[in-house]
């Protein structure tokens, strides 16, 4: 039993914020939604939720047709990127309150408040009121909250963003775990193509109100089917370049050339390949020579972001070890091009594509 | 510009501390120099923020003193400090243009308009602002907003010193990401002593010359990215650098050398005098499977798109590894090998005796 998304839009006004989209999330499943602030994440979920009703289309969930079906009926829990808490209970009571609403008897709220506590490594507070808690704290006793009852759909959108660095680490491992054996829809927005990947499961990549791609979260970041999809799921950001492919062989401007994957037809190509397969140190002979000017290179003491203009355009390299160059000086940089993709003219993906395989 | 100097600098907000933890800040000393780039990198509630304030005049330290050039700034209340600061938040004035916004901080000193004029372009073309300088601030996204912030801090040529508090925590990733990199390379092209709280280590390692890693109110370490990565010198900065962070294993200790799960583990550092709790401390990405070694299992695996990270199960704990791409992981049963130059003996958290050339 699953979550239908069938052609729903959402106008507001005359503005569009979501153009039609049909979407299947299975049921236990995890998905996440990819894209900046803006490309439409918050107003998708609000739909799903039933908190916004869709201008076109229908939202079907296990087999039923729920559009116009109040929030309160739908068995859906939410949490913010603001963690909301009932600030004068105490966070036993916090958890408690969607199994009170539900009228549980008091043995079985005691067993599941007490059981989501310990997942949440929240049991030693669960006397305390939530400002008494730490950030990560009062987020955990949030999630709790949600978590405690057996909701159909589980929302979260950009739940750690608040969280200190570290925190939203140790929580991004666990969460998955929670979910795990549940059949609820798990629905997770976030910015970050790196925690979509870490999250596993499904991803949908949104861009400006539409769905560029949507599939295991490996798959689409392994083989994006649209350039689109290829920016939307790369951190830092995927170089781009325009080249020509003639038998077998892809130019640069004339100036850098290497072979194309085999089956590749002849014209005019955008490939995109991502910093971390272009670097200041040759790896292979058939590396392509990208000759650029250093804007600036960040050191992190363990890998080094060298940002450099070529051919027009901004370039990033990502490389393990420290490669310090200063602003303004010319450098060579090596780019594997059997790691890029070719987009045609239409932005869709027609050939290349990453292997990278473990486990 | 100026040369910042902590001189036993200490901070409690209660009136007689007595416990180690009534201290918001424990003491500290610094010496940063003109024209630096620094960090001040901890979790939520580590003091960083009683620093920044204590250096920008909003707090006046309990104990020691905040020399600027040599002169004791301790009792200088902001505005005498010539300090400009970037918030978290960006504080722009919305019904003024980018360039009123600009020129505010000079206009506000009696500055001619000829010079507020100059500067303002230059500032202006650092940012990236020279097209919007005559449309009003309120339509502005939160990263041009913080463009604006970040110019309002470097249109004075008479500032000792800018300050940011997480000025880039708002911002969406993509944009954090060039926004990062310009603020590195405004200072490369200014040299004004910038001095950048944050949470977030990405930030702090790629921004700083020198970062100050704090934790509950004390300096754990003060080094270079390359230092925090390569030689932490307590389990905190391990761990709270790197991602995932390093990896800390119980151990016992025989001759001096290190023992883990019943192993014997070679190491960069001896602990000749081994009392407390001993630990053997070795990052993600110096430990490989080998064909003799720690005996382990291969749990869960998973896939950040460049590395792989892998968990692996010994008697001693969880290892977590960083593999990289097309690297084939074994199934089941395995034997882990920590790189002996990148493994380290630390005692009650603190590293081991000394290394050679340490």
């Amino acid at each position: 039993m699953a979550l239908e998304l069938k052609e729903v839009s959402k106008k507001v006004g005359a503005q569009t914020h979501i153009h039609p989209i049909s979407l299947t999330l299975e049921p236990g499943s995890f998905n996440t939604l990819l894209g900046t602030t803006l490309a439409g994440k918050t107003t998708l979920m609000q739909l799903m939720a039933g908190l916004e009703q869709p201008t076109t289309g229908e939202v079907w969930f296990n087999g039923r047709n729920v559009t116009g079906v109040a929030v309160q009926k739908r068995n859906v829990s939410m949490v913010y990127q603001q963690f909301i808490n009932y600030p004068n209970m105490s966070v036993y009571e916090n958890i408690a309150s969607p199994l009170r609403v539900a009228r549980l008897a008091e043995g079985e709220i005691k067993l599941r408040v007490g059981r989501m506590a310990e997942l949440m490594k929240i049991s030693a507070m669960l006397d305390r009121r939530p400002s008494e808690l730490s950030g990560g704290q009062q987020q955990r006793c949030a999630m709790a909250r949600a978590l405690v009852k057996d909701s159909d759909l589980i929302l979260l959108d950009e739940p750690l963003a608040n969280l200190d660095f570290k925190l939203r680490e140790e929580l991004r491992d666990e969460l998955p775990k929670l979910f795990a054996g549940r059949d609820c829809v798990v629905v997770y927005a976030t910015t970050e193509p790196t925690e979509a990947l870490l999250l596993g499961g499904f991803a949908a990549a949104l861009h400006e109100g539409r769905i560029a791609d949507f599939g295991p979260t490996v798959s689409i970041y392994r083989r994006p089917s649209s350039l689109t999809s290829a920016k939307v799921f790369s951190e830092p950001p995927i170089n781009t370049a325009r080249v020509s492919v003639r038998g077998g062989k892809a130019s640069l401007e004339d100036t850098v050339s290497w072979s194309a994957p085999k089956g590749l037809a002849d014209g005019t190509y955008v490939v995109g390949i991502r910093p971390y397969h272009v670097s200041p140190v040759r790896q292979s002979k058939t590396d392509a020579v990208i000759n650029g000017i250093v804007k600036v290179a960040e050191l992190s003491g363990s890998e080094s972001i060298i940002h450099f203009t070529a051919f027009g355009d901004d370039w990033v390299s990502l490389s393990h070890g420290v490669h310090p160059f200063d602003a303004g000086v010319p450098a060579s940089l090596y780019a594997d091009m059997s790691r890029c993709f070719y987009f045609d003219t239409a932005g869709r993906l027609a050939g290349g594509g990453e292997a990278g395989k473990a486990g | 510009m100026a040369r910042i100097t902590l001189d036993r600098l200490k901070h409690a907000y209660m009136r007689e501390p007595r416990a180690e933890a009534d201290w918001a800040l424990k003491q500290l000393d610094l010496e940063w120099e003109d024209g630096g780039a620094y960090a001040l990198l901890g979790p939520s509630g580590c003091g960083k923020t009683t620093l920044l304030n204590i250096i920008s005049g909003l707090l006046v330290p309990s104990h020691g003193r905040v020399l600027f050039d040599g002169k004791d700034v301790s009792a200088l209340p902001p505005e005498q400090r010539q300090i400009a600061q970037v918030f978290q938040f960006p504080v722009v004035y919305d019904t003024m243009t980018v360039y009123d916004n600009l020129a505010f901080p000079l206009r506000n000193r009696g500055v001619d308009e000829a010079t507020v004029d100059k500067r303002v372009r230059e500032v202006a073309a650092m940012n990236d602002l020279t097209a919007m300088l005559d449309k009003r601030a309120r339509g502005l996204t939160a990263d041009g907003k913080q463009k604006i912030s970040l110019g309002r801090g470097l249109v004075r040529t008479d500032v000792n010193a800018i300050l940011f508090d997480e000025p880039l925590t708002v911002i969406d990733p993509h944009l954090k990401f060039q926004l990062r990199s310009k603020l590195k390379e405004l200072h490369q092209r200014v040299a004004t002593t910038m001095i950048y709280v944050t949470h977030d280590q990405t930030e702090a390692l790629t921004f700083a010359d020198k970062v100050v890693v704090m934790n509950t109110g004390e300096v754990m370490q003060v080094g270079t990215p390359e230092e925090l990565f390569d030689q932490p010198r307590h389990t905190f900065v391990g761990h709270f650098i790197g991602s995932p962070g390093m990896n800390v294993l119980p151990c016992e200790i025989a001759g001096g050398s290190a023992v883990v799960a019943g192993c014997k583990v070679a190491t960069a550092n001896k602990a000749p005098d081994a009392s407390g709790q001993t630990e053997v401390g070795v990052r993600p990405e110096f430990v490989s499977f080998a064909s003799k070694g720690i005996p382990a299992r291969v749990g869960k695996v998973s896939d950040a798109g460049r590395f792989f990270i892998v968990e692996a199960d010994c008697d001693a704990g969880r290892v977590r590894m960083l593999l990289g791409e097309g690297q084939q992981v074994p199934a089941g049963s395995v034997h882990l090998a920590f790189d002996p130059k990148a493994t380290r003996i630390y005692v009650d958290g603190w590293l081991a005796g000394r290394e050679a050339g340490a």
